[in-house]
This record gives structure tokens, C-alpha cells and sequence, in this order.
């Protein structure tokens, strides 16, 4: 099996390194071969030890590759965790990846940048992978940063784009803040276990847990609080919650694929992966659970009412992509590990093909976002039109949706939890049901329905887009229907993930909702008792009022409401802080250092305070540039060197 | 078959004697001059190689040792010899020279034989520093290696040159004289030049501060250390191509060697005493000096100061020690600084090197550092770009490059003495991330911004060569820097041994 797991991560990375390296000499149609040959067989290989390890055929695998490095008695080393958790994370992610790259060819079939495109997704299929089968915090932290980093690269793909080029970097460097916890929180695990390998860490944790630690003079902490915090700053950073969230509305600036891939389906929720696949450790501290909850519901609900008030299609997709990471990260407050994990994969899929539909109408639209520049698409993009809107009624938690069984089983974990902090919780996830709803069929409706309202020459050119963009949408939209029936049962309450997933048992939720569990159906029909479902619904009904039976009101609304929408079309003002204050403040300490410390204190009093030194000094150096002191300092060398011989040559 | 060959002297006064050679062939041969400095560099590159490959693992003990009485008056040796901390040194020297010798090839026009000369010697001098093992014939090669460096800035340098020169000459002048009493009065007390001896030599209190202080300011200036850096961004800009690239990647290791060689075994009491010195300075390096680069205006003047930032992570990594040892009662944190201030200081090498190189490419075509002058650079030399926005990551510290692995063991260590520490040091996250990023973004992307720009012609082969080379050194180290790692680990076992235990006079 060792050798099938090699194959998984190195398929990819070889069709980046060709595409990449030997771009231009194996053409476009070599490029894109050669990766979708490295992804397929990912997906294949991956799916097949999904089943494998499902059915027992195979046993969970965890072992070291290679050393990749020892020092002070610290082992670091780079190696896979295969189990159930890790599987059903390398089954979503290459087989989202997968369609991600069919699609390409077509979405990006103009781009002169292609190969190196190609090269990139492939290498980030590579680094999720190892990300995700990692056995280790020194090999995550490589995966985590490995992703941030093709994220960088891709989303300032048209990097001749001003907007892109600073979107990447924002990205990166809001990234990088969590990261800054993230390491931290690795050190603190290193400090506290003495080791770097899941197994060994968990073995410890309760040795952990039993640890005070003080970080500032008189306040006490319990080590594993610290611990989760900062690990979980790391996953607020990659999983975009509030307040580092800000750079994955902005990532948008990238190409379209790579939204539904990266900032939709797989990286962003590699923090929520993360978190799940630390439960051992989440578990032994409350504090850490309450913040993870909080933060999630705040993102949850906040980021949602974001969404209502954007135009550009993509836009409204990445909010909500934000607001669904808050349901996942509620999840994870409330120990249902399960349930995150379950909204991950249904999110993925449904998500990933809104994505791509928003692409495909972008394609027709020939690349403008804007809505307000669209509308009644429908009978020009029929599979786009009707992929979507199965997209959005499984984002919207329409019952028997896919999105539907994953998001109940959130609310109502919220609702049977204690943790403090779950009421909030609970209340947030449920109203955001209503606002979810909302916006996605705002976007909808402004889209594929109601007048038809860009110019002339648009129109004229609007068409269904090609088969490898239509069959990605088509293949997406099957699971986003569907999974939701075969899954909830084994992943929230037949101990799919098994071992792979610590619960504490006065946390333990998903048990408890387990026990009125009785099949798919009978949650659907359970469904219809909660109030969720028909805020969905109201949700829906008033997006059709507002935006397709009088399309004149949302005007009005907005200008009764206009401190309100000012606020929300700011977002809250975290990019203005961020930009004007935060942004000048760094550059402007980093002038004051260099101008007032270095120049005028270090340089002024110290070096050019001895003034008449130097200028002695110039003096004799003035003698340099004529050449005689030239040579004659390599007479002196010589001279050292042949006295130094005669020395040795005399014994 | 090398068992009786010196090679360690064989490492200095090969490329000493090129160098000669090079300045008797005159300024009229400018062809064969870097013909035979290729030859020269590439010779002593591949006769370093058997440092590593015949180098004894598991054990801290001087090996390739090579002793003669040189002064007998007063016993000064010509002892040489290498362990795991200066053996990765020299191979860095060898390696870094032939790459300098090769960037040098067209960029340079005038007094085309000095020039090779300077920086054949240079090495010679530089291979001589880290195989010394006598006090008096370390200072010897110590002082003689600064002569090359003013000739190289002084005289190929740009237009504030002599200015930066002087800056330099005073700098480093004023920290070795110190250096020098330290010895001497070394030598009085245990009648011996040899560096092993002093180690071995008890001290009290007092004399260890002043000593300590003494090594410190000539080391500071070296590395540089905050406050005492502000010479460097003056000479790298000053400097040409390939002395900011000798200057970043080798001489600045010297003050961190030095660290290692001298202070810690010589003085532990004075260390243990005065580590916050170097701490609080070290981070003062990383978050003041990141900040400050954050704001520069020109390309060599930015990786200056970045460089300053990425060593003062070797300074942490190396006095942290202390802290940890009274911290958790063991030494295995420590052994993470001092392994990863290691590391960090032949990855920096490196980067610091191949970033310097692409200033030079960027410098040799528009003639102008300044960052305002570039844009969209990406446009017309893709394959610069990429080169360019690999050394940025790996400069920024990416997992997978050598500019994570000393950054990272300095960071798990330092959290081992204080979680403050590392929180100040971790910071480098995000202001590297910072400054780097930035350059890229104003050089490599956006529209072509200027007819220069747009007339770029993208990387020639020799170029391609040199940053090709460099990557795939700076790709397998962040991979796998298990063999370094292993190399130094002994010495560096062997080094907290000795620093765990008080040399105070009874």
C-alpha cells in the first residue's frame, strides 16, 4: 500500500514539474495530458483505499518515508496517516481537482499562461495531499504553506493585473498571520510533548493537558488551552474566519477554476481539517472549543449578510463560501467533528459547481462578473442554469439536498450543545439559514432570470459553454443532490471516522443526536419540524419578491436602510482598518526605524560622530583609487603568504 | 588516498596562488584571467568535496589536521583543522566562489585580472579563517581577509564607495583590535595560541566579561548584529555583483563562526550572564530591521537589511541556549538553536547569494537598484521571474526551501527558553513575508512599466546556470537537511557539553 500512497502525492507533482518545467516544449495539449493523467490517477488510486480502508480490506497505515532531519533529540520526519479521515480529504480533494481540470481546458483555453497554469493546480493538488496525509506538525506546516503559497501564485495569475497582484499578496500575508499561530502552536506542542508525530502527541495529551503554563506574570494557562488556540489561529488564517478572513473575498481577483478548487472546495477547509484531525486535543480544553465556536458563528452569520449586498457573481459565492466555513468551524466548537467534516465534503462538491457554473456564465459573458449586467441567462445556458440551481438549493439546505443534511446536523449539534458560547452559536447558524438562502437565490435570480440586461453585442454571443465545462458541472452536480443520502448515516452516527476522531464523552453531540436518528428519511421528515427549513424558504420567496417580482423594490429597501447597507458595502471596515490604519502604521514604524534609528542615531552619533576619523581615514583611502595602495595591499598578502611558507618550508 | 594530503592547506594557498598568478598576467589578458579563476575556483570547489564525503560523522574531534610550529618564539602554530561547524562553511566558500567567478564574467570590464585576483585570494583567506585552529594565524587570516573586500568595493564599487569603505574599515577595524587584546591575553594565560586550549582554560568572572565583551563587538560587527549593522547596507549597495554575494553568503558567517569558536567555549559563565544582550539584540534584528526593510527604496538596500533580519536568527539560535538549559533542565532546545542558527547561516548563504545574483541581472541591464525603476519585469524575463520569486519564498522562509529549516528549529527552540522569544521571532512570518513579497510584487508584476523594461532580454545561459544551481541547492536542503543536520550535530553536542559546565576559578 506504501507504494499506492507515493503514487497518490507524486502523480500530481510529476504533471506539475513536466507542465512547469517542459511547458513550452510539450505544448499545450502534452500540458494538460500530462496532468490530468497525474490527477486521474490520484483519483482513482484515491477512491479505490477509501474503499479499502471503509470495508477493512486495508488497515489504517501510518508510517515514516523518510528522516528529513534530527536535531536536539527531535525526530523530524515526513510520513502518511492513512485512516478514514485522511481518505475521504484525498478522495474530495482529487476528484474535485479532477473536474477542476477538465474544466480548465476549456475555461482557459485563450490564456497564454496555460501550461504554467496546469502546473500550478497540479501542484497544488500535490501539496493539499500531502496536507491532508500527513502523519506529522513538521510536514501539515509544509502542506500548509505549500498551498498558501500556489494560492499566491494563482490567484495573481494575471499578475499584470493591479488588483490581482495586491490580492495575492494579501492573501499571503493575512495568511501568513495565522500561520505566525500556527507555528507557534507547533513550538508550544514540541515544547510540551517533545515531539512532532500525531500519534506521540496525542499519547500525551493528558500529560499536556495537566500543564500551567504563564505567559504574562500572573496568569496562569492550561497548556493545552494555549496550545489549540494558537493551532486554531492557523486554521482562522487558511479557513478564513473573521477577522483573517479578508483575503478570500479579494482572491476572487483569480481565475475561476481555482476559486471553485482552492478558495472553495479544498484549501479553505484545510483548517477545518486540521482542527478534526486534532480533536485528541481540542477535546481536553474547553476554553479553545468556546473560542472556535464563537468565532465560527460570528463568521457564520456575518459574512453571510456580506453576501446580500454584492454584485460581482463570484463575490457572492466567496462570501458565501466564508459564511459555510463559519457553519464547519461552529461544528468543531461543538465537538461535532463528524458533522464538520460531512458539511466539508457535501460543501465541496456544491460549492465547487457553483463555482464553475459562475465560470461558465462568465465565459458567455465574455469575463464580466458584474450581475446587474446580466439576467434571464436561463434559456441561453440551460445545463448552466439548471446545475446551478441544484448547486444553490444544496447550499441552501433545500431537503433532501445534499447541503441540507449536512447543515441541519450543524444546527442542531449547536443546539444540543453546552459548550459556553452555543446558544449564540445556535442562533447565528439558524438565522443564517434565512440569510444563506437569500443571496444565493438573489444571485441566482439576478442571473438566470428576470430581464435580460446586458448590451447588445453580449447578447448576440451568449451560448451554452463547451462539453468540458458542461460535464465538470454535470458530474459536480450528482453528488450535490445525492451524497447526502448515503452519507449522513455511516459519517455522523456510524462511527465512519473511528479512531480517527477523539470525542470526549460529555461533548459528545452527534451520540446524542443519534439516538432520534432513524435514517435519511426520517431526517428529512424531522427536518420539516425545525424552523430551519422554513427560513430557507422564506428566505427563497423573498429573494423571488425582491428581485424578480418587483425588481424596483431592492432600490427602495436600500436607501430606507442606508446606514445599514453602508456598513455591509464596507464590510464592516476590516479592509479599511487593515489598509489605512494598520498597512501605514507597519510602513510608517519601519520609516521611523530606518530614518530616526538607523540614520540619525546609529549612523549620526556612533560612526559619523567620529568624524575626524573618517575623514583621516578618507585621507589615506583617497590613495586607494590611484593604485598604488592596491598594490600594495596585495603585497602585503603575498608577503604573508610567502612568510607563512618560508615558516613551514624552514622546519 | 587523501589521508596524507594536506588539504586544508591545499583549500587556502591554492586560490591564493591563482590569485597571484592572475595579477602577473596583467590587465592586458582579461580572456585568460577569467578562464584561469574558473579553473582555479572549479579546482578548489572539487578538492573541498572530500571535506564532506571523507568527513567522520559522530564525532566532535578536529579532523584533516594539520600542525606545524610556525612561530616558535612565541608558539604559534600553523594549525589547521575542520569539524562539523566550520566543515559546511568552507564547502559554502568554495561553492559561493566559483558562482561569484562566473557572475563576474561579462558584468565586469575594467582591471579584469584584479578583480578575479581579489576574490581568488579572498577565499583562500576566508577558507583560512574557518580551518584555523591557532588564535594568532585565525587573526592573521581574520584581518588579511577585510583587505580583498575594501579593494573589491573600493575599487569596482559604485559611486559612494570610498564612503562605504571607510564605513566598513572603521567597523570592522575597531572589532577586531579588541579581538586581538582578548587573545593575547588568552595566550598569557595558558601559554598556548591554540584555540582547543583556551577552551579548555578556567577564567573568572571578570576576565570572562571582558573578553566576552571584547569577542562580542569584533563578532557583532561581522554578522551584523543590531545596532552595529549599519555599515552593511551601505557596502552591499556600494559593492559590486559579486561582492555583495561574497559579502551576504560568507563573510557575514564569519561573526556567527566565531560565536561558536570562541565565545561560547571560551567565556560560558560571561554568556550565560550576558545572553540577554544578545537575545534582546537579535530581536530587535528580526522585528526592528524587518520593519526597516519593509520601507527601502533600493533592491540591494532591502536584502541588505533583510539579511541582517535572517541573522539575527542565528544569533538567537546560538544564546538561547542558556535560557532553555534553566528553562527545562536539558539541553535537547538548546541543540535546536544552535543546529538551526547553523543552518540558517548556509541557508542564507545561499539565498542572500542568489538574490544578490538577481539584483545583479536586474543591475547589469538597466543599471538602476532602485525599485521604483522596475515593474512588470515578468513580462519580458519569465524565467528570471520565476528564479526570482523562488528565492523571494525562500527567503520568506518557505517550507521546502532551506530558508524554513534554521528559522524553524530557532523558533521551536527559543520557545523552549522563553514562548516570548518566539513570538517576537516568529513575527519574521509576516514581515518577511512582507518585504519580499512587496519587492516582488513592484519588480515582477503588474504592466511593463518602462521602455527599459520592456527592451529586458530574459536570463542568458551562464545566468541561468547560476540561479539553476543555486535553487536546486536551496530546494534539497529544505527537502532533506538530514545530512547537515547529521554533520553538525556531534560538534554541536559536544559544544553544549562544554557550555554547560562553569570554567569559574574555584
Amino acid at each position: 500500500m506504501k507504494g499506492i500512497y507515493l503514487a497518490i502525492v507524486l502523480a500530481p507533482l510529476i504533471g506539475a514539474i513536466l507542465a512547469g518545467l517542459f511547458g513550452h516544449r510539450i505544448g499545450r495539449r502534452g500540458a494538460h495530458s500530462v496532468t490530468i493523467l497525474g490527477v486521474a490517477v490520484s483519483t482513482v488510486l484515491s477512491f479505490y483505499v477509501l474503499f479499502a480502508i471503509l470495508s477493512g480490506a486495508v488497515a489504517p497505515f501510518n508510517e515514516t518515508l523518510y528522516t528529513w532531519g534530527v536535531a536536539g533529540g527531535l525526530r523530524m520526519e515526513v510520513g502518511f496517516l492513512i485512516d478514514t479521515l485522511s481518505s475521504t480529504m484525498m478522495a474530495t480533494v482529487t476528484f474535485v481537482s479532477l473536474m477542476v481540470h477538465i474544466y480548465t481546458i476549456g475555461y482557459m483555453h485563450e490564456d497564454p499562461g496555460y501550461q504554467r497554469f496546469f502546473a500550478y493546480i497540479s501542484l497544488f493538488t500535490f501539496s493539499m495531499l500531502m496536507l491532508v496525509m500527513s502523519n506529522n506538525f513538521l510536514q501539515l506546516f509544509f502542506g500548509w504553506e505549500a498551498v498558501g503559497v500556489v494560492s499566491y501564485l494563482l490567484i495573481g495569475f494575471w499578475f499584470k493585473r493591479p488588483s490581482a497582484i495586491f490580492a495575492n499578496m494579501k492573501a499571503f500575508l493575512v495568511n501568513r498571520v495565522g500561520d505566525f499561530g500556527f507555528l507557534l502552536g507547533i513550538a508550544a506542542v514540541v515544547y510540551f510533548s517533545g515531539s512532532l508525530d500525531y500519534m506521540e502527541v496525542f499519547a500525551r495529551s493528558d500529560e499536556i493537558a495537566g500543564q500551567q503554563v504563564e505567559i504574562v506574570q500572573g496568569t496562569h494557562w492550561n497548556a493545552m488551552t494555549l496550545i489549540c488556540i494558537l493551532l486554531f489561529i492557523g486554521a482562522m488564517g487558511k479557513s478564513a474566519q473573521v477577522p483573517l478572513h479578508v483575503w478570500l473575498p479579494d482572491s476572487m481577483e483569480g481565475p475561476t477554476p481555482i476559486s471553485a478548487l482552492i478558495h472553495a472546495a479544498t484549501m479553505v477547509t484545510a483548517g477545518i481539517f486540521m482542527v478534526s484531525r486534532m480533536s485528541p486535543l481540542f477535546e481536553l480544553s474547553e476554553v479553545a472549543l468556546s473560542v472556535v465556536l464563537v468565532i465560527g458563528a460570528t463568521t457564520a452569520f456575518f459574512m453571510g449578510l456580506l453576501g446580500i449586498v454584492q454584485n460581482d457573481i463570484k463575490r457572492v459565492v466567496a462570501y458565501s463560501t466564508l459564511s459555510q466555513l463559519g457553519y464547519m468551524t461552529v461544528a468543531l466548537g461543538v465537538s461535532a467533528y463528524a458533522g464538520a467534516m460531512f458539511h466539508l465534503v457535501t460543501h465541496a462538491f456544491f460549492k465547487a459547481l457553483l463555482f464553475l457554473a459562475a465560470g461558465s456564465v462568465i465565459i458567455a459573458m465574455h469575463h464580466e462578473q458584474d450581475m446587474r449586467k446580466m439576467g434571464g441567462l436561463r434559456k441561453y445556458m440551460p445545463v448552466t442554469y439548471w446545475t446551478a440551481l441544484l448547486g444553490a438549493l444544496a447550499l441552501i439546505g433545500f431537503p433532501g439536498f445534499a447541503g441540507f443534511f449536512s447543515k441541519d446536523a450543524i444546527i442542531e449539534a449547536a443546539h444540543a450543545s453546552t459548550i459556553p458560547g452555543a446558544h449564540y452559536a445556535y442562533w447565528s447558524v439558524q438565522l443564517g439559514v434565512f440569510i444563506t438562502a437569500l443571496y444565493t437565490f438573489r444571485m441566482i435570480f439576478m442571473t438566470f432570470h428576470g430581464k435580460e440586461r446586458m448590451d447588445e453585442h453580449t447578447r448576440s454571443h451568449l451560448k451554452e459553454s463547451p462539453a468540458v465545462v458542461t460535464i465538470p458541472l454535470i458530474l459536480l452536480a450528482i453528488p450535490s443532490v445525492f451524497i447526502g443520502w448515503f452519507e449522513i448515516g455511516p459519517f455522523l452516527f456510524g462511527g465512519f471516522f473511528g479512531d480517527a476522531i477523539f470525542v470526549a464523552p460529555n461533548h459528545d453531540v452527534l451520540t446524542l443526536l443519534g439516538e432520534s436518528y432513524h435514517g435519511p428519511l426520517g431526517f428529512v421528515q424531522h427536518g420539516f419540524a425545525t424552523a430551519s427549513v422554513y427560513l430557507a424558504f422564506a428566505g427563497v420567496a423573498v429573494a423571488w419578491y425582491l428581485y424578480v417580482k418587483r425588481p424596483d423594490l431592492p432600490d427602495v429597501v436600500r436607501q430606507r436602510f442606508a446606514p445599514l447597507h453602508r456598513i455591509l458595502i464596507n464590510k464592516f471596515y476590516f479592509d479599511d482598518v487593515n489598509e489605512k490604519v494598520l498597512a501605514p502604521a507597519t510602513r510608517g514604524m519601519g520609516w521611523v526605524f530606518w530614518r530616526v534609528g538607523d540614520t540619525t542615531l546609529i549612523d549620526g552619533a556612533l560612526v559619523n560622530g567620529s568624524a575626524r576619523a573618517v575623514g583621516w581615514f578618507s585621507g589615506v583611502l583617497r590613495h586607494l583609487q590611484s593604485g598604488y595602495l592596491f598594490h600594495y595591499a596585495f603585497a602585503m598578502v603575498i608577503g604573508l603568504a610567502l612568510l607563512i611558507g618560508w615558516v613551514l618550508l624552514a622546519r | 588516498m587523501f589521508s596524507d594530503f594536506p588539504l586544508l592547506s591545499a583549500l587556502i594557498w591554492l586560490p591564493i596562488f591563482g590569485g597571484a598568478v592572475l595579477l602577473w598576467l596583467g590587465e592586458e589578458r582579461g580572456d585568460a584571467a577569467r578562464v584561469t579563476a574558473l579553473v582555479v575556483s572549479l579546482i578548489t570547489f572539487v578538492i573541498s568535496l572530500p571535506l564532506f564525503t571523507g568527513f567522520e560523522r559522530g564525532t566532535a574531534a578536529m579532523q584533516f589536521v594539520e600542525l606545524r610550529p610556525w612561530i616558535e618564539t612565541f608558539s604559534v602554530n600553523y594549525h589547521l583543522g575542520v569539524d562539523g561547524i566550520s566543515m559546511p562553511l568552507i564547502l559554502l566558500t568554495t561553492f559561493i566562489t566559483v558562482l561569484v567567478v562566473i557572475a563576474g564574467w561579462d558584468a565586469i570590464k575594467t582591471r579584469v585580472s584584479q578583480y578575479f585576483a581579489a576574490f581568488l585570494i579572498m577565499e583562500g583567506l576566508m577558507n583560512g579563517v574557518f580551518a584555523a585552529l591557532d588564535a594568532m594565524l585565525f587573526y592573521v587570516f581574520w584581518e588579511a581577509m577585510l583587505i580583498p573586500m575594501f579593494i573589491i568595493i573600493g575599487v569596482w564599487g559604485g559611486p559612494r564607495r570610498v564612503y562605504a569603505t571607510v564605513k566598513f574599515f572603521l567597523y570592522t577595524f575597531f572589532g577586531s583590535v579588541f579581538m586581538l587584546v582578548s587573545l593575547i591575553y588568552l595566550y598569557m594565560q595558558t601559554g598556548s595560541y591554540e584555540i582547543l586550549d583556551f577552551h579548555g582554560q578556567s577564567l573568572g568572572m571578570q576576565p570572562q566579561i571582558w573578553i566576552f565583551l571584547a569577542f562580542l563587538f569584533a563578532f557583532a560587527v561581522k554578522v551584523p548584529m543590531w545596532p552595529v549593522h549599519t555599515w552593511l547596507p551601505d557596502a552591499h549597495v556600494e559593492a559590486p555583483t559579486g561582492g555583495s554575494v561574497i559579502l551576504a553568503a560568507i563573510m557575514l558567517k564569519m561573526g556567527g563562526y566565531g560565536f561558536l569558536r570562541f565565545s561560547l567555549p571560551i567565556t560560558p559563565d560571561a554568556s550565560r550572564e550576558l545572553d540577554w544582550l544578545i537575545i534582546a539584540a537579535s530581536l530587535v534584528a528580526v522585528v526592528y530591521i524587518g520593519l526597516v526593510a519593509l520601507v527601502q527604496q533600493d533592491m540591494k538596500k532591502l536584502i541588505a537589511y533583510s539579511s541582517i533580519a535572517h541573522m539575527g536568527f542565528v544569533t538567537l539560535g546560538f544564546f538561547i541556549a542558556f535560557a532553555v538549559y534553566a528553562r527545562t533542565g536539558a539541553l535537547d532546545g538548546a541543540a535546536l538553536g544552535l543546529q538551526g542558527g547553523m543552518v540558517q547561516m548556509v541557508s542564507h548563504g545561499l539565498i542572500s547569494g542568489a538574490l544578490f545574483l538577481c539584483v545583479g541581472v536586474l543591475y547589469d541591464r538597466m543599471h538602476s537598484r532602485r525599485i521604483d525603476d522596475y515593474g512588470g519585469v515578468a513580462n519580458t524575463m519569465p524565467k528570471f521571474a520565476a528564479f526570482m520569486v523562488l528565492f523571494a519564498l525562500a527567503n520568506a522562509g518557505l517550507p521546502g526551501t532551506s530558508g524554513f529549516v534554521g528559522e524553524f528549529l530557532v523558533i521551536l527552540g527559543s520557545f523552549q527558553a522563553n514562548p516570548w522569544f518566539a513570538f517576537l521571532a516568529a513575527t519574521t512570518l509576516v514581515l518577511g513575508a512582507a518585504y519580499t513579497l512587496w519587492l516582488v510584487k513592484r519588480v515582477l508584476y503588474g504592466e511593463v512599466a518602462n521602455e527599459g523594461v520592456a527592451a529586458l532580454e530574459d536570463l542568458n545561459r551562464r545566468e541561468f546556470l547560476l540561479l539553476g544551481v543555486l535553487a536546486v541547492f536551496v530546494l534539497l536542503l529544505g527537502v532533506w537537511p538530514a545530512p547537515l543536520l547529521e554533520v553538525m550535530g556531534p560538534t554541536l553536542d559536544h559544544l553544549l557539553q562544554q557550555i554547560s559546565i562553569s570554567k569559574l576559578v574555584p
